[in-house]
């Protein structure tokens, strides 16, 4: 089936198949390879993006599911501030000055975690950061530091709106699809 | 990955989506339960009927003396709801510990109630809270108490072309209530949930979840406690679960521990 998602900002369409996972549009088709998968068994929380602005793991979401809606993944949360330059959201600030993460597998899905919990409550106390993160397993860390982090970014004020700095691009001049041979994706018209 | 190819529809409105599912096929709701199961191939339907986006089944609202939650409010929506913590802070309650965040965002009650996973919270607080579950199907809508629902493991009465509408819950002024979970650590299922609601006349319903195949109400713990007595053994009569999480002896016990919490949550 077509469907067509804005992702952080730009129109996306493409034609998936009905068993297409939100997860593998995002990292096969569009090659967003920012969101990870860390279990396909819905546990890990890896593949945490914001669908309508709430947190979900996209592997366990079909592609068609998010047919029509808006889509953000770590790749949109830094906003370009210059025609060069970008500004690193505070979580990602907060993760490189309080050593959030180690090997980073875990770290994209940590951050949409946050972001979520954030905006619904931008000064959550430790104990619901600790309770925000459930659904998401970091095997390096041991957890304290990405709880500092989301501690830092909360008292950091500059709280770029992530996703809307770009105009949204007209959907039907951009099809993006995978070129059978050389698996690259392509944008067709 | 799903390592099978089904077709994909979605329904705009009950009526559509109970053609189609006459039709054969399954609904998809928040997906929480079937894509998991899809993946594993424990489910393998032909065709998803995506019930998701239809607005009748969305929406949380008092009718009379009766908190009706639409089958496809998500537990994020429960749990959030103001109207929900003011007339029945039992679902509230229960809702904020399903899973984890992103789990409540795309979870839904109505999928939750169909999929009758026996470690599931919504089966406990439906069946202390005395709630009715309205269904539409080909032959018309129907209403089952939540005590006439849970049939069996992973079963219920609901027919297969039935999609569960609402969640319909007397409210009365005066009530206490709580659910008391003992979360498996690793998936956040209940090994053992225990929901109670106390009426301002003291009588008290009281429902498991996670300890028996089936969840149940604990008829020979209400009536003892409605006497005036103490609670007595849970789960008399029920078949245990037993598994690598909790034996049932260990089962029976932490349920006992769990009923004692949430009486006194409630005294
Ligand atoms: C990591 C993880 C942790 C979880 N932790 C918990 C937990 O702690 N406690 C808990 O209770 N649950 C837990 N769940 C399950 C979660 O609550 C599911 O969302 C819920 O069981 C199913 O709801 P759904 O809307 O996702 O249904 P789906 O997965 O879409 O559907 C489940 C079943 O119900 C049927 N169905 C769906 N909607 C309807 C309807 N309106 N009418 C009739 N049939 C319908 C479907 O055909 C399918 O058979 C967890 C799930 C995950 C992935
Ligand atoms: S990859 Fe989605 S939760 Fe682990
Ligand atoms: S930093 Fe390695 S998994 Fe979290």
């Amino acid at each position: 089936m077509q469907v067509e998602i804005n992702v952080n900002g730009k129109a996306r369409k493409a034609e998936v198949e009905d068993r297409t996972l939100l997860v593998y549009f995002l990292r096969d088709t569009l090659q967003l390879t920012g969101t990870h998968v860390g279990c396909d068994t819905s546990s890990c929380g890896a593949c945490t993006v914001h669908l309508d602005g709430g947190a979900v793991k996209s592997c366990t979401l079909l592609a068609a599911q998010a047919d029509g809606c808006s889509v953000t993944t770590i790749e949109g949360l830094a906003i370009q501030d210059t025609p060069t330059t970008m500004q690193l959201h505070p979580l990602q600030e907060g993760f490189k000055e309080c050593h959030g993460l180690q090997c980073g597998y875990c770290t994209p899905g940590m951050i949409m975690t946050a972001a979520d919990l954030l905006k619904r409550n931008p000064t959550p106390s430790e104990e619901e950061i600790r309770f925000a993160l459930e659904g998401n397993i970091c095997r390096c860390t041991g957890y304290h530091n990405i709880v500092k982090s989301i501690q830092w970014a909360a008292t950091h004020t500059t709280k770029p709106e992530p996703n809307q700095q770009e105009e949204p691009i007209d959907a039907d001049k951009h099809l993006f699809t995978n070129d059978v041979t050389t698996g690259e994706v392509v944008e067709t018209h | 990955m799903i390592t099978y190819p089904f077709d994909y529809k979605r329904a705009s409105s009950i009526a559509e989506a109970v053609s189609m599912l006459a039709g054969g096929g399954k609904a998809l709701s928040g997906g929480h339960s079937l894509i998991p199961s899809m993946k594993l191939r424990l489910n393998m339907p032909d065709t998803l009927v995506d019930v998701g986006r239809i607005p009748e089944l969305k929406g949380i609202s008092m009718d009379g003396d009766e908190l009706v939650i639409g089958g496809g409010s998500t537990h994020a929506e429960i749990a959030d709801s103001q109207l929900v913590k003011e007339k029945l802070s039992l679902f509230a309650e229960g809702a904020a510990h399903i899973g984890d965040p992103a789990v409540r965002n795309r979870g839904t009650i109505g999928g939750s109630l169909a999929h009758a996973d026996p470690s599931a919270d919504w089966p406990a607080l439906v069946l202390a809270a005395n709630a009715t579950i309205v269904v539409t199907g080909s032959n018309g809508e129907r209403s089952i108490p939540a005590t006439d629902f849970f049939t069996g493991l992973f079963s219920t009465a609901l027919h297969e072309d039935e999609l569960i509408t609402q969640v319909r819950v007397p409210v009365s002024a005066g009530s206490k209530s709580t659910y008391q979970k003992f979360a498996q650590p690793a998936s956040r299922y209940a090994l053992v949930g225990c929901a109670i609601v106390k009426q301002a006349d003291g009588q008290v319903s009281v429902a498991f979840s996670g300890v028996s195949d089936t969840p149940f109400r604990d008829t020979d713990v209400e009536g003892n406690l409605n006497s005036g007595q103490e609670p007595g053994p849970v789960g008399r009569g029920q078949s245990i679960m037993s598994d690598n999480f909790a034996s049932e002896k260990y089962r029976v016990h932490l349920a006992s521990v769990y009923l004692q919490r949430a009486l006194e949550a409630v005294a």
